[in-house]
């Protein structure tokens, strides 16, 4: 456990500093292409990279509760889920984390934040509907062992530092192919000049993909869902409760309409728009979870 | 020379060590606190939740006085409790009681049904589960404090400083685990 969470953060500073290397690096020669100067190029770099770096230290954890549409609730309003919760704060001798339902019927659940101070568990609607008591307790205690593994503060930066340029990308792909080629939107000049610049940066990131894709395996490695999972178990002295709630998840028919590949590596079980095995090119790339039944069967045989 | 090296050298190890086991000793003893008054926390939640459980059972069973005035009885005790031990066997009372209380309800149909005995019941489950937590934190805490003070070299530490061994939260198995009684009176 101390081991995983002193590897957390040497993990966390040398994502940062590679992320500021890189950025720095490009808006140096951006700046050259353009005919600029480089020292301006990678001084305004410098400084945005910084910003972004603090920016998604201290306000990441809102940011991914954002993205996923999740809703703080009272002790009043989830009675079950809150005591639930608070057990596992006990258990484990954290502080309590804040309470989160996010609008979903794919059961699933993630943990963020910057430390066990300031830590949130958000929940699906659909998993509080479809699990009991004790399924429920397992899944909480997985993510209460993120927690306390400080595996949330690497996630969330990973989540809004290197995943936000993944969604980025994205964006201007999609944006180029529907209203770039031939200006449909009608403002043809302007949109014509924009719109090739966008590209540009969007293949540029796309082709930069699957360096980040790797970037956030190495970050978030299959290990730690593994090491979750024992400590989980360690804390409800329950192995079958978690076991079933992923069973009950691996069959589930719900896909999750929130689900991205910049948050996908939080969850507790890979999120995909579709249900089923079947994923998406971009969804293999960023795939972060080991195979479900493969956590099922240790589980069972601990 | 090299001799005086050798002893300065060992000295500062010796240092280094002593601060980090008193640090660890600290620390340990601390979380055993913190722990223990979390037990506390808990127990007084159910002692709370006792009077309204008895009152609410009460109003669809009132002959089943035997049982209300034992679980009265069990939380008094509990609620004087000094040491540790005297918790934990005043604590399996009031568990076996309370078990024996809500099993009653299940001849009651209507108080099944009840809403402020339904949330009663939710808060009741809770409540045990997370004294049950509190407890296996605490007793994993005992272990790591009892364990420094009891193995060598942290034991010197530990006797110079005058850190005594703590008792463990025990519960009684058979009646936290045991089957619930049903009596059909």
């Amino acid at each position: 456990m101390y081991e995983q969470i002193s590897r957390n953060k040497r993990r966390t500073i040398l994502l940062v500093l590679f992320m500021i290397v890189l950025f720095v690096g490009v808006g140096w020669a951006l700046a050259i292409l353009l005919g600029g100067s480089g020292i301006v190029g990678l001084g305004i770099a410098l400084v945005v990279m910084l910003f972004l770096s603090f920016s998604s230290y201290r306000w990441g954890d809102k940011l991914v509760l954002a993205s996923a549409r999740a809703k703080e609730v009272t002790p009043e309003e989830q009675p079950r889920l809150h005591n639930i919760v608070e057990g596992m704060a006990i258990a484990s001798g954290m502080p309590k984390p804040r309470v989160y339902v996010v609008p979903e019927n794919a059961p699933n659940a993630f943990a963020t934040g910057r430390d066990p101070e300031h830590s949130h568990i958000a929940v699906t609607q659909g998993l509080l509907g479809m699990m009991n008591r004790v399924e429920l307790e397992g899944v909480v205690a997985h993510e209460m062992s993120h927690i306390v593994d400080r595996d949330i503060l690497l996630g969330t930066i990973v989540a809004t530092l290197v995943g936000v340029v993944v969604l980025v990308a994205e964006f201007m792909l999609r944006w180029f192919w529907w209203g770039g080629i031939g200006g449909r939107r009608g403002d043809d000049r302007n949109g014509g000049a924009a719109g090739a610049i966008f590209a540009i940066v969007g293949i540029a990131l796309l082709v930069l993909a699957p360096l980040f894709a790797q970037i956030v395996k190495f970050a978030v490695s299959r290990r730690r869902e593994y090491l979750a999972d024992a400590e989980g178990a360690m804390l409800t002295r329950y192995p079958p409760g978690l076991a079933s709630a992923l069973k009950k998840i691996a069959v589930s028919p719900h896909g999750m309409r929130s689900a991205n590949n910049a948050t996908a590596h939080l969850w507790l079980d890979q999120p995909s728009r579709v249900p089923g095995e079947q994923m998406g090119f971009m969804e293999k790339l960023f795939s972060t979870h080991p195979p479900i039944q493969d956590r099922i069967r240790i589980l069972e045989e601990m | 020379m090299l001799g005086i090296w050798l002893i300065v050298a060992a000295v500062v190890i010796f240092a280094i060590y002593v601060v980090y086991v008193f640090n660890k000793l600290v620390r340990t003893k601390n979380r055993v606190n913190n722990a223990w008054s979390q037990i506390d926390v808990q127990l007084r939640r159910r002692y709370d939740l006792i009077p309204n459980l008895v009152e609410t059972v009460k109003g669809y069973a009132a002959h089943e006085r035997e049982l209300f005035e034992e679980v009265t009885q069990a939380r008094a005790t509990g609620e004087q409790a000094q040491s540790v031990q005297d918790q934990a066997s005043a604590e399996n009372q009031i568990t076996s009681g309370l078990r024996r209380l809500i099993a009653v309800a299940e001849n009651y149909p209507e108080l099944k049904a009840n809403q402020n005995f339904l949330a009663l019941q939710e808060e009741l489950t809770s409540t045990e589960s997370k004294i049950a937590f509190a407890r296996q934190f605490y007793n994993d805490q005992v272990t790591i404090l009892n364990n420094l003070i009891q193995s060598f070299p942290s034991n010197i530490v530990a006797k110079v400083f005058s850190y005594q061994p703590r008792e463990f939260f025990e519960i009684d198995e058979t009646a936290a685990r045991g089957p619930v009684t049903t009596s059909f009176s």
